[in-house]
């Protein structure tokens, strides 16, 4: 599996409560209950995690976690 | 407006005393104190509290309120659950936009609070949360019950400090009489055992400082009482009008019959030691609900431990109130809960009333000599109570009394 993939997954399940069966590739932040207040959490922990920013705007254009992964990639994040 | 009496209907309860109604009652009646030396609070000027045993906010209410709902939300949406669950009452049915929640809060989120504000100085800004702001600010406490249970009438955070419980009380009933609503969820909540926020009392000279022996820190009008026990606790209860909780055979624990507030004008925080306002709170309750001051059977004082408020209530209660009458401080076994008290020790005047028994005051050894009042103590006393009066006294000078009645 995808490293950055597995640390986001890891993010979603310690920090946010979600339930690991639910982290799917496909899945949204929608399918998993996080609203707009939560993907700026989201963007602190990824930030902490995995050293790359993800300003308001772009955590506001994220739907699906293999969106974020490949944003994550893109700036250059290394699990 | 209605002049008719308002009935207690449901009641929820998150107190040191216990988890739940039927525990905090029980606590209650055995008249021992749980406060005890807090690890949350070590080395600071004061480290005792009385905090709510066994309250697990993920298996209670799902990891998402654990995460997102600073406690004095938590023990609120949790305590309003179970006081709408005791009134028999669905809010999968019920009419929502009649139904209000009224609940007090002293301080708001302090935990929230005080962890961020760390998290600023010591990553920067940047790590502030989003969640900031949504979990600290005291009216969420109403707006989360009503995202809850789809309560959609009037919504408010009362803040009378020390009063605040009591507030919201006699605040819901005037929504009730006015006809605003038909039912209303009213109560208080505090979560504010946190280390600046004691710290800030401690400094004041407010709490006890009995650290070595906490479970006798608490002792209302006793001779060697030196302030008060922090508390958190939350207590909701669920008001109707009598006709309308008649009409739907619900079980009424006793009835919200007087209600009275005043400011004393005085000092920040010092009560009037003529009592003035305190006085003028009370005669107004009674009043209110159309009884005499020798009608009064019990008072659950406000009873802090404090060296100023107990002597001055005593003053005023012997001054104001000529017959026979008992009077417990609950705060003996709970601590101060700030603005949950009045709420919690309002439900708990139900619960005298309910079950013809007074809890008694913990740790009172040795009566002060200028509190000539007949304070129970050691064990609870059978009474009949037809009238019982439930006092709180905020910092600002603020002052709140309710008057409940057999149903």
């Amino acid at each position: 599996m995808n490293p950055i993939y597995e640390k986001v997954k890891g993010v979603l399940v310690d920090k946010f409560g979600v339930e690991e069966s639910e982290v799917t590739p496909e899945a949204s932040f929608e399918d998993l209950d996080l609203d707009s207040l939560d993907l700026v959490e989201f963007a602190l922990a990824a930030e902490e995690e995995l050293g790359v920013r993800i300003s308001d705007e772009e955590a506001e254009q994220l739907e699906t976690l293999s969106d974020t992964v490949k944003l994550l990639e893109e700036k250059g994040a290394s699990a | 407006m209605s002049t008719s009496h308002v009935a207690i209907t449901g009641l929820g309860l998150a107190t040191p005393a216990g988890l739940g109604v039927d525990s905090s009652w029980e606590g209650l009646l055995a008249g021992v104190s749980p406060a005890s030396t807090d690890p949350n609070l070590e080395g600071l000027p004061v480290d005792i509290s009385c905090r709510i045993p066994g309250f697990d906010a993920t298996q209670m209410l799902g990891r998402k309120a654990a995460r997102r709902l600073d406690p004095f939300v938590q023990y609120a949406s949790w305590t309003a659950r179970q006081a709408v669950t005791d009134a028999g009452l669905d809010p999968e049915t019920w009419d929502g936009p009649r139904v209000g929640v009224v609940i007090g809060c002293g301080l708001g989120g302090t935990l929230t609070w005080e962890t961020q504000h760390q998290r600023m100085l010591e990553q920067g800004p940047e790590r502030v949360s989003a969640m900031l702001i949504p979990m600290l600010i005291p009216n969420m406490v109403a707006g989360q019950v009503a995202m809850d249970m789809g309560c959609t009438g009037p919504n408010l955070v009362t803040a009378t400090a020390c009063a605040s419980g009591a507030t919201a009380i006699g605040t819901a009933r005037d929504l009730l009489r006015s006809g605003a609503c038909d039912v209303v969820l009213a109560g208080g909540t505090e979560a504010g055992l946190t280390p600046l926020s004691i710290t800030g009392f401690a400094q004041m000279g407010a709490l006890s400082t009995r650290l070595d022996e906490p479970e006798i820190a608490s002792r209302p009008f006793d001779v060697d009482r030196d302030g008060f026990v922090a508390a958190e606790a939350c207590g909701i209860v669920v008001l109707e009008r009598d006709e309308d909780a008649r009409a739907r055979g619900a079980h009424r624990r006793a009835m919200v019959a007087g209600y009275g507030a005043s400011a004393d004008g005085h000092h920040i925080t010092a009560p009037d030691p003529e009592g003035g306002g305190a006085e003028r709170a009370i005669r107004a309750a009674l009043a209110d609900a159309g009884v005499g001051p020798d009608d009064v059977d019990h008072v659950n004082a406000h009873g802090t431990s404090t060296p100023l408020n107990d002597v001055s209530e005593a003053r005023t209660l012997q001054r104001v109130c000529g017959g026979e009458f008992s009077v417990t401080s609950t705060k003996g076994v709970t601590g101060h809960s700030l603005g949950a008290a009045g709420a919690i020790e309002a439900a708990f005047s139900a619960l005298t009333i309910q079950h013809g028994l007074v809890p008694p005051t913990a740790n009172l050894e040795s009566q002060d000599p200028e509190i000539g009042l007949d304070v129970v103590s050691k064990a609870p006393r059978e009474q009949r109570v037809e009238v019982a009066m439930s006092n709180s006294f905020g910092f600002g000078g603020q002052n709140a009394v309710l008057v409940l009645t057999a149903p």
